[in-house]
């Protein structure tokens, strides 16, 4: 009876451990993967190590008949190794083909074994290497896809955190609140600046919201939609919006957009919205007599 | 008249007050209720308070812009109050922001404004 492609795979890096340890490091300086600026030659030997062993655990447990898959509760070992040594290694620079290369470095050694061991009988020899290398392929891929989704992972906090930061609902006044828009504003926003306005109505119980948009770089129809949106949302809730910081070239522009502000109010610049608000809710800013100069 | 919608009548302005089970039969006879009480009552005001509705769709939505448009013709000034932020923003998505409509943050709000018109 034959023994497994996998098993024999197993048996093969456990018996010459360090041998394979040693190649495989070998071929990854080769390679110009050892990254000797980035870790001891020590710390370099102990990571393979741990991998290696890991691998070796899961060869002895895989069917090779199968579909190699990672993901599999198998393989949970080597992953949980894999992405501890994925993460020390691009917490220091290593790039991402880097990190592939230095799986692919594996193949070579591994060949050479079982050429040594296998030589009488190529048809086995072949098949086997066949397995390991789709196994080890899979591992480089894996490791491309940790990468991705690291990157993901990163893009996605870094978007909540510029939605958080750009839409702050700031109360300028007993009843009168103020949202300043800043850079763009795409449907996603925009959904945003409302749920976040609107909310905001209801917890200071506000009569009159000034959404500024000094700081919006660019406004199109769909911008100026996203805006009357806001302002119609606004009146639903019974409070009144004034959008402010039109400049004149938005003006023109807007105008030459055909868009129809309707019974919105407007105002060049925050501190005349500011006026207005105070007018409708009943305040009046009034110089100290003595304080004139 | 269900107990999906009640309207109370004080002074000269009637509030309807609209659950949030409301069924589109309920609304319906609302309709009819409100406009003969108006008439009756010869009443010059009403505010409808939402503030129990959290789902809208496109009838409930039209018929609130009927509720206010058959009010004004009446000669009741009709507020619509107590919108929650959900709602208002699905009527904006819907396209349906009741122009005709006026609306207030909350009941007192609209007294107030009825008040300062002399029409409470």
């Amino acid at each position: 009876m034959t023994v497994a492609p996998t098993t024999e795979l197993s048996r093969l890096l456990r018996e010459d451990f360090d041998g394979v340890l040693d190649a495989w490091f070998a071929t990854q300086k080769r390679e110009g993967v050892r990254r000797p600026d980035l870790f001891s030659d020590r710390e370099s030997r102990r990571q393979l190590s741990d991998l290696l062993r890991a691998f070796a655990e899961v060869l002895a447990r895989i069917d090779i008949t199968e579909p190699v898959d990672i993901e599999a509760d198998v393989w949970s070992e080597l992953r949980l190794a894999l992405s501890e040594i994925t993460l020390v290694r691009t917490e220091r620079g290593v790039a991402p083909w880097e990190m592939t290369a230095f799986i692919l470095a594996l193949k070579q050694p591994v060949f050479v074994k079982l050429n040594e061991s296998l030589s009488g009988t190529p048809d086995r020899l072949l098949s086997i290497a066949a397995d390991f290398g789709r196994i080890v392929d899979a591992l480089a891929m894996h490791i491309n896809e940790y990468f991705i989704a690291e990157r993901d992972e990163i893009i996605e906090r870094q978007r909540a955190e510029m939605m958080e930061l750009s839409t702050p609902v700031v109360q300028l006044w007993e009843r009168v609140l103020t949202i300043p828009l800043i850079g763009t504003l795409d449907s996603m926003r925009a959904q945003e600046v409302m749920e976040n306005l609107l909310n905001s109505i209801v917890e200071h119980s506000a009569e009159v919201v000034i959404v500024d948009i000094t700081g919006v770089r660019v406004v199109d129809t769909q911008v100026a939609q996203h805006l009357l949106r806001t302002a119609a949302a606004v009146r639903l809730m019974g409070a009144e919006a004034i959008i402010s910081g039109i400049s004149p070239k938005i003006a023109q522009t807007m105008v030459e957009l055909g868009v129809d502000v309707g019974e919105v109010t407007t105002r060049p610049s925050i501190r005349a919205a500011l006026a207005e608000a105070f007018r409708r809710v009943g305040f009046q800013i009034s110089r100290i007599e003595d304080s004139r100069v | 008249m269900s107990e999906a919608a009640s309207i109370y009548s004080v002074d000269k302005v009637l509030l309807v007050a609209i659950r949030d089970n409301i069924t589109d039969t309920d609304i319906i006879n609302l309709q009819e209720d409100l406009s003969e009480r108006i008439v009756n009552e010869a009443a010059r005001g009403v505010v409808i308070d939402i503030a129990a509705l959290e789902i809208v769709d496109t009838f409930v939505g039209r018929i609130l812009a009927q509720l206010s448009s058959i009010s004004r013709l009446l000669a009741a000034e009709t507020y619509i109050v107590g919108m929650r932020p959900a709602v208002a923003m699905t009527l904006v998505e819907l396209g349906m922001d009741l122009p005709g409509s006026k609306t207030a943050l909350s009941l007192s709000h609209a007294l107030r404004s009825l008040k300062a018109k002399g029409l409470a």
